[in-house]
């Protein structure tokens, strides 16, 4: 791709590819270890309820069972992501707040009488009214899911930038439309599981977990543990799009069964326990308020939001404001207002999915915008091209935008998808619809208030320097930053990908990152791993200079070979003079780490959304609707990328198919729903619709060229930015092909079905559609 | 098939399996499922628990050369057949044709829905060497992936098909 560099910028093959094809990768679930018990969760079966007593008596004669636990066994502190909002405990004390809620927990020696025992357990619950709905839980009398939460408001936020209803008085045309999104969730393959093993005061969870650093930061908070004495160690993990973020609970009640048997203890859930733990996608009403000039230049934008949190804070207050934060950043204007309420519901809590808050929003935004250029009688791809955000610009959120290649990808993609031959000429039945997108690089901001570093890596070149191995906090989930770690380590020493070895994402072994979310690795974690593989040359020059005879400036190394940039024929290998130091000098080490400038503004909620650099993409779809039946059928996708330098251009499409693939189940099938009584009806995976293989159209994943100055080798995220324009290129392009507009997610077939029925009967004058959507809220 | 009774009264069963071509005697209970025997028993945890209801395929697994979910399959029901799972795909250091693709074609990103997957297609081209894109994605319809939208998996499958 680039030849100024050897390693990175080319598809090597994953680290893990060959352990994972054969078998032999073991997840937390298929460990073992001598004398381990099983351990399960007790949970609510109401979604609101006082507890007045739990009678464990009989689970724990049950024979087998080692251990039965409550909230009196386990410490009372709460948790969550940040000290206003701590709401949640290990296992609750006088009500639960949804169906799934904890309760108690078991340990015995097999699953069998685990699940026999939780059958023993005697809870006597007090029923108590509930509330499903957010714009419900808000109103006046409605139940109180948190004493210390009135109206059931979790966040309320209120950010107004410039003037927006000046820009909306100056407007030649403004518009308001209304969103509805749903909840869905992460569903990786792999289910939850820990396995904690506490011995003499030390504390050791194996954990199928994006974060091992925040599981350890909040485990040893909750039971008083010195950092140190807690390690949480990755295993290889099946996925976790957000859902293995935050602690799950297993690694509180395991570590706590664990204490108290003195045997290590696996917990896991089973995949309906995993939807009702959740930790998805929020559902958001989305009024969103556009005033344009007459050529569709947007000058002003008011979002105004409410979100379906469920029960607890989980991640939320984050979502909360991605939720508004995000829409600033791929078109220029002034004028932004963004009203948001989190509510309390008797729901499982919400938290971080693929692209965090923003995907509703985006799909709200970019079905708005068609509506806005038909209103204006502009094509929608052009609007965007005269809204699209330039580089070296502020947002008016005052996110600072460095690169960005907006209008090339919107422009590639145009030329890609044939959009100007197509878009009005197709036949009866057939759309084509855009939207564009915009990620983090990484938060500005760590996950909890601390002033450590983002990320920190350090690299120890073997002894007679045929291998070296990196060591990082970052957190492969699949998603391959091991594998681009390795290529940038590699690249910055000088050195070969295949020599490379790497312990990843183990407290105790490997310093400090904050894993994966927020799509920071690449960037983040990158920055550290070039800073360490920088001081492993630097030394490795200075003893090759010892060793040659040359001042150290005039050599360099690449592809394991030290040279002289003068006078080639003098060289060394990268292996004999990493020997040489090692026998003068000691271990050859390098170190790194990273903390991003200061960035964003002061204002309430100002760093949620900040990031050094800003992913762009445009996505194209084209779809056939069966006029009959409302079924999408999808024919092709298009999506072209700004991501910066690309490290591995194989697995950044991996991304770009899944992130599709994602987007393309939430916008037709995925929703999570519940019955009347806040109990799940498709927790599995054969209700709660994902893709299959038939399901996926045709992808073309292109890119353009970019470059990130403030990030090693100009790289950028990619990994989330692929699923945020998706559901509203679905929208834009069913709307092309019928005419019709589906105003809440997912764009089912049902609902394609219904919106062409009820507008032939407008059009046959029977039947007003204004106000259907305003019922429903 | 042989049982004894244990003293509260429940039967166990003697099952002989074959699996990836070694002979297995093994002791199981009327309702222990085959995924279960594979992966406690016989530490086999290449196999995947993913759903549990047959929904997923991460426990895709041969009986008899026909891919199944073992977490349907009853281990009483297998007795005196042979199973290939994961483990069994390579049997020396050199990797199976569809190994290979799939490393090669970035088909594997998390790798839980992988041995499944890769299980799945080797049934498929087991009976039909030249399928078509068609052919493959519905061979593999019936094993969910959440993280390569199928993509790489179907150009993996393909690939391997060559010569």
């Amino acid at each position: 791709m680039n030849e100024n560099y050897s390693v990175i910028g080319k598809s090597v093959p994953k680290m893990d590819g060959r352990v994972k094809v054969t078998g032999q990768a073991k997840y937390t679930g298929d460990l073992k270890f001598p004398n381990m018990l099983v351990g399960k969760i007790l949970t609510s079966p109401h979604a609101h309820a006082r507890i007045i007593s739990i009678d464990t008596s009989k689970a724990e004669k049950l024979p087998g069972v080692k251990a039965v636990i409550t909230h009196r066994d386990v410490p009372s502190l709460k948790y969550g992501i940040s000290p206003a909002r701590w709401d949640e405990n290990i296992f609750c004390i006088d009500k639960v707040r949804f169906v799934g809620d904890k309760v108690a927990a078991v340990a015995a020696l097999d699953e069998e009488t685990v699940y026999r025992a939780l059958k023993l357990i005697r809870v006597e619950y007090e029923v108590l009214p509930a509330v499903f709905d957010p714009v419900e839980a808000i109103r006046e009398g409605a139940p109180r899911i948190h004493d210390e939460y009135p109206m059931n408001i979790n966040t309320e936020i209120h950010q107004n930038f410039g003037d927006v209803e000046k820009a909306f008085a100056e407007a030649h045309h403004v518009r308001t439309d209304l969103f509805m999104g749903q909840r869905t969730y992460q569903c990786p393959i792999e289910p939850h599981s820990a396995i904690s093993i506490w011995e003499g005061g030390k504390l050791t969870v194996y954990s199928s977990t994006q974060s091992p650093h925040y599981h350890q930061y909040y485990i040893a908070r909750e039971f008083g543990l010195k950092m140190g004495d807690v390690r949480v160690i990755k295993t290889f993990v099946g996925g976790g799009f957000g859902g293995k973020l935050e602690p799950t609970g297993l690694e509180f009640a395991g570590a706590a069964l664990s204490r108290i048997t003195g045997r290590p203890v696996k917990m896991f859930y089973d995949r309906h326990e995993m939807f009702a733990h959740n930790r998805g996608r929020h559902r958001q009403i989305m009024e969103v308020t556009t005033g344009v000039d007459k050529n569709g230049k947007i000058l002003g934008l008011h979002a105004n939001f409410i979100m379906d949190g469920g029960a607890y804070t989980s991640l939320g207050i984050a979502s909360a404001y991605y939720a508004g934060a995000m829409l600033t950043l791929t078109y220029d204007f002034e004028n932004y207002k963004f009203d948001m309420i989190r509510a309390y519901t008797n729901l499982p809590a919400c938290g971080a999915q693929r692209g965090h808050g923003a995907p509703q929003p985006r799909y709200a935004l970019e079905a708005h915008l068609d509506m806005v250029a038909r209103d204006l009688g502009i094509d929608p791809l052009e609007l965007r091209l005269r809204n699209a955000r330039q580089p070296n610009t502020i947002t008016p959120n005052e996110f600072k935008v460095n690169s960005c290649e907006l209008t090339a990808c919107i422009e590639k993609a145009r030329e890609l998808s044939g959009w100007k031959q197509k878009k009005g000429n197709l036949p009866s039945g057939r759309g084509i619809g855009l939207a564009v997108g915009s990620f983090v690089s990484g938060a500005g901001y760590p996950i909890y208030r601390t002033n450590l570093p983002q990320a920190a890596a350090i690299i120890k070149v073997h002894e007679d320097g045929s291998a070296a191995t990196l060591y990082t906090g970052a957190t492969d989930i699949g998603q391959g930053s091991d594998t681009v770690l390795c290529q940038m380590a590699a690249e910055a020493m000088g050195y070969f990908y295949e020599n490379m070895k790497i312990v990843s994402a183990d407290t105790e072994t490997t310093p400090h990152d904050f894993g994966a979310y927020a799509s920071r690795q690449t960037l983040m974690s990158g920055s550290a791993v070039k800073q360490a593989g920088e001081e492993v040359k630097q030394q490795l020059l200075e003893m090759a200079g010892e060793m040659m005879e040359l001042p150290p400036g005039e050599l360099d190394c690449r592809e394991g070979i030290v040279f002289s940039k003068y006078s080639p024929e003098a060289t060394r290998t990268f292996a004999e003079v990493a020997r040489e130091f090692f026998v003068q000098k000691g271990p050859l080490v390098g170190r790194g780490s990273y903390t991003p400038p200061k960035l964003g503004g002061k204002f309430k909620g100002a760093p949620v959304g900040t990031s050094p650099a800003y992913s762009f993409a445009a996505q194209i779809s084209e779809v056939e609707i069966d006029g009959e039946t409302g079924q999408i059928d999808v024919k092709e996708v298009w999506d072209v990328h700004d991501c910066g330098m690309v490290i591995n251009p194989a697995l950044l499409r991996g991304q770009v198919h899944g992130a599709l693939f994602m987007g393309m189940g939430e916008s037709v099938w995925e929703e999570v729903v519940f019955d009347k009584n806040g109990r799940i009806l498709n927790g599995n995976l054969g209700e709660y619709r994902m893709p299959t293989a038939v399901d996926m159209p045709k992808i073309t994943s292109e890119l353009v060229e970019s470059y990130e100055p403030a990030a090693p080798w100009g790289v950028k995220e990619v990994g989330e930015g692929a699923t945020i324009p998706t559901m509203g290129c679905f929208s834009n392009a069913i709307y092309d092909a019928m005419g019709v507009r589906v105003y809440s997610l997912p764009l089912s077939y049902e609902k394609v079905w219904r919106a062409l029925k009820e507008k032939k009967e407008m059009e046959s004058g029977l039947k007003s559609a204004a106000g259907r959507i305003y019922d429903k809220c | 098939m042989e049982a004894l009774t244990d003293q509260d009264g429940i039967k166990r069963y003697l099952v002989n399996i074959n699996v990836n071509g070694d002979p297995y005697t093994v002791i199981v209970k009327a309702n222990t499922l085959l995924v279960n025997l594979l992966r406690d028993q016989l530490d086999l945890t290449g196999t995947k628990k993913g759903c549990e209801l047959g929904d997923c395929g991460s426990c895709t697994v041969l009986l008899d050369g026909k891919p199944v979910n073992s977490c349907t399959v009853l281990a009483v029901e297998a007795d005196g057949r042979g199973i290939t799972t994961i483990e069994g795909v390579a049997r020396s250091e050199k990797l199976d044709k569809i190994q290979e693709s799939f490393v090669n074609n970035a088909a594997v990103q998390c790798g839980y829905c992988t041995p499944g997957m890769i299980l799945s297609a080797k049934a498929l081209l087991a009976r039909n060497p030249k399928p078509t894109e068609q052919e493959v994605r519905e061979a593999i319809s019936g094993n969910l992936c959440r993280c390569t939208g199928y993509v790489n998996i179907v150009k993996a499958v393909l690939e391997a098909t060559g010569d």
